[in-house]
């Protein structure tokens, strides 16, 4: 038996970043907003409190407040002539769950996309050719840098993103980025406070001519009340930032930057624990009822809506669509269909030098407080005479040191015993380590789609996701761990080891929840889920927001530009959609 | 202060002195720290395999279960506890066939040898039990147990942060930020407090 509520203006499904401003914004526009969140209600003082925040066994190793794979997994393998089977456990990337989603536990580093990463395929036909990357399927995401600019900019201030920029309307600054695009100002905070290895990596870095700079932080480097009126706290270099709620309302996320103020607004209203089962079309499919759910006591709920707002994790976003009907599941081989197509990840290394005579006192540390060098990132560089396309930060950023999971030694030590715990002594806080974010690039053969075996709790199947790492990638990287190795002949230390990226994508170790594409955005509704401002091709009354969009990832955290996409969205919506709702604001 | 084991929940008896044994090995009592027995990494782990983490009850368990890749990570159907006691049960069988004595009953040295042996495969352990995949759920429990904050049972006394000079639960370090390269002065503090605080430093 199915319930059927009173009708909505706008029904979201997911209640974190782009849910919470895709509210805030269309609240303030005078619609009647229903938020529907999966997992529980969360807030700072009752949920990542003080007193037992600090817990490393609880929140990263079992890892409290993620979602759990027993709601929802998926199935993987690295190429579709395999089997593919559960992750049973979440490794690789650990998605989130409940109010505030996977921004409760991000680490907090907040970048922009630049004009190149945004027209990759133009960018990269016109410098290299056509041949030069004819074996991937790279796209333009069809906007450009100085269109996303203002976008940017707003969620930077909703943020309060510490920061120094490098490039402020053409004018370099000093001590900033010198390859990002230019800006319309500063960040609304100064950089954090150093520590000790990124100030050493920083010096390094400078040393050999290439140029550091702070990693933009959403921790806060001193007290902040953004454009909301919302007051943060200075961040306290706890230590506790990735995988746990912030205690000190120093960390940028839904509860300290929007939920305050939406919370009280009359036209809004969150239920939580409540899963969203499907997207509920009309007849012929062109537009959207509302949506089903079904509550913890297994009660099922049909809510009807004007507009539905897709605002869950982007891989739980493009499942939605595949269950619900919205737009046509991608076929590899044919190359047909849109949903599932361009799944991208972030191919990633890491260095560690080891010394004798420092003391980095890992623990003092946040989320985003680093040192990040961009000269090998994107198209920053000239890939004419290589053989790859493609970049990577390199990020010097100890976030924590966390003795469960954070015991650098040196290669070759054993695992246990007397010799093991000499080597964990010496290691613990003498180890420098940095690393590469490298760029996605899209193939033909990573996608997703659903699986035709495992199904979820509800008996609906799992997502099926085909992945591995592109030889173009894995060319990326190595050209990136030279360029590491020649940092860490720089140090001097007493040995330095490079971990490189390998082909064969392991589901199990920690890699990144940087999960990007399935519902890619774009100008050419046979090559793209959604147009240029998230609303579907298919089905004009959803919009599906998140890293979803993305055509494929750069060598950069998400978040800034999901954050950025989202007020794009919002500011389409209320200026460009509400004047004649349901219609495409795009035509095909 | 520390939580005080108040008996075995999970292990019995003999399983307990098997996994104290090992925990023993795996984190040996020298001049760095007290071993893990003392440490409480058994208890830690017996109190582990009672609750979610044991039951595996946040983790997806449907069927079918079908032979993987090594990308595809854990697919075997027994949760923790399960694997805890078969393959508790098979270690000590094997041993008293071959030696005719326990784990627990074997010099330092044998247990080494036998636990070197095990991680790297070269034992065949009876009813199906794979020696690496066993060890390494050992191993890392034994880990979590030695390094966690003490209200999980293990870390007595926060032995493995004093070890380290990792200063717990503290949270704020603003006044140590740009003091690089200089030793953090302050003793660890757990999320149940300090002793220092207390008075009750055993």
């Amino acid at each position: 038996m199915t319930t059927i509520l009173p009708r909505k203006d706008v029904v979201i499904v997911g209640l974190g970043w782009t849910g919470a401003i895709l509210a805030h914004e269309l609240t303030d526009q005078g619609l009647d907003v229903l938020a529907i969140e999966r997992g529980p209600w969360r807030d700072t003082a009752t949920d990542f409190n003080i007193g037992y925040a600090q817990d490393e066994l609880r929140y990263s190793i079992r890892r409290d407040l993620f979602l759990q794979p027993a709601v929802e997994t998926m199935t993987m393998r690295n190429d579709p002539s395999q089997t593919a089977l559960p992750m049973r456990d979440f490794g690789s990337f650990l998605p989130g769950n409940g109010v505030g989603g996977a921004g409760v536990h991000w680490n907090g580093h907040t970048w922009r996309f630049w004009d190149s990463d945004f027209q990759t395929k133009t960018n990269l036909t016109k410098r290299y050719g056509a041949a030069r990357i004819a074996d991937l399927q790279v796209e333009d995401w069809g906007v450009t840098g100085a269109e996303m600019e203002p976008y940017y900019d707003q969620f930077e201030y909703l943020a309060g993103i510490s920061g120094k920029a490098g490039n402020i309307k053409g004018k370099l600054q000093e001590g900033g980025n010198p390859f990002e695009d230019p800006r319309a100002r500063d960040y609304p905070n100064p950089p954090m406070e150093m520590t000790y290895a990124p100030t050493l990596f920083a010096n390094v870095g400078r040393s050999m001519g290439l140029h550091p700079f702070p990693t933009p932080s959403a921790n806060m480097s001193r007290a902040y009340v953004n454009p909301l009126g919302i007051t943060m706290g200075q961040c306290t270099y706890c230590g506790f930032c990735e995988r746990f709620g912030c205690a000190n309302y120093s960390k940028s996320s839904a509860q300290t930057t929007i939920l305050p103020v939406l919370m009280k607004k009359a036209n809004f209203e969150v239920r939580t624990d409540s899963e969203v089962l499907h997207v509920d079309l009309a007849a012929g499919g062109k537009s959207a009822r509302g949506v089903t759910y079904v509550d913890t006591s297994g009660q099922e709920f049909f809510q009807p809506a004007d507009l539905v707002l897709l605002c869950a994790y982007g891989l739980h976003n493009a499942r939605l669509m595949m269950l619900s009907g919205i737009g046509k599941i991608y076929d590899p081989n044919t190359g047909e269909g849109t949903v599932g197509r361009n799944y991208c990840y972030q191919t990633n290394a890491g260095v560690q030098v080891f010394f004798d005579d420092k003391n980095f006192n890992p623990f003092i540390a946040a989320g985003a407080l680093g040192q990040t060098i961009d000269d090998f990132n994107g198209d920053a560089f000239d890939h004419g005479a290589l053989d790859f396309v493609g970049g990577a930060g390199i990020n010097c950023i100890p976030t924590n040191g966390r003795p469960i999971g954070t015991r650098p030694t040196l290669p070759g030590t054993p695992k246990w015993g007397s010799a093991w715990k000499k080597a964990t002594v010496e290691g613990y806080k003498s180890t420098l380590g940095y690393s590469s974010q490298g760029s996605s690039y899209a193939t033909r053969t990573n996608y997703l789609d659903l699986d035709p075996t495992y199904k979820d709790r509800f008996g609906r199947p799992l997502m099926r996701m085909t992945f591995d790492f592109p030889d173009n990638d894995i060319r990326m990287s190595n050209y990136l761990c030279d360029r590491m190795e020649d940092i860490a002949k720089a140090f001097g230390g007493k040995q330095y080891s490079v971990g490189r990226r390998k082909k064969g994508w392991d589901s199990v170790p920690y890699q990144s929840t940087h999960n990007t594409g399935g519902a890619i955005m774009g100008t050419d509704p046979k090559r793209s889920a959604v147009n240029t401002f998230l609303q579907s091709w298919d089905v004009p009354n959803v919009f599906v927001i998140g890293a979803s969009a993305f055509p494929q990832n750069a060598g950069k955290n998400p978040t800034g530009t999901v954050g950025a996409l989202a007020f794009r969205a919002a500011d389409a919506i209320r200026n460009q959609y509400l004047r004649n709702p349901g219609a495409p604001l795009v035509r095909a | 202060m520390q939580v005080v084991a108040g008996g075995w929940q999970f292990f019995t008896p003999q399983e307990a002195a098997l996994v104290e044994a090992i925990v023993d090995r795996i984190i040996p009592a020298d001049d760095l720290s007290m071993g893990g027995k003392e440490a409480g990494c058994a208890v830690y782990i017996d109190r582990q395999l009672m609750g979610a983490f044991g039951t595996s009850s946040r983790l997806y368990t449907q069927g079918p279960f079908l032979p993987a890749l090594p990308t595809q990570g854990y697919q075997g159907e027994a949760n923790p506890a399960q694997r805890y006691r078969v393959g508790l049960a098979a270690i000590d069988a094997f041993l008293k066939q071959r030696d005719g004595k326990t784990f627990a009953e074997l010099q330092p040295a044998d247990q080494d040898a036998f636990l070197t042996a095990m991680e790297a495969g070269k034992v065949e352990l009876p009813n199906g039990v794979k020696g690496p995949g066993f060890f390494g759920l050992l191993l890392q429990n034994t880990m979590e147990g030695f390094f966690a904050d003490p209200v999980y049972g293990g870390n007595k006394d926060m032995v493995s942060w004093r070890m380290l000079g990792f200063p717990g639960a503290r949270y704020d370090y603003r006044d140590h930020v740009s003091k690089h390269n200089q030793p953090y002065p302050r003793p660890p503090v757990s999320i149940e407090g300090s002793p220092e605080w207390l008075g009750k430093r055993s």
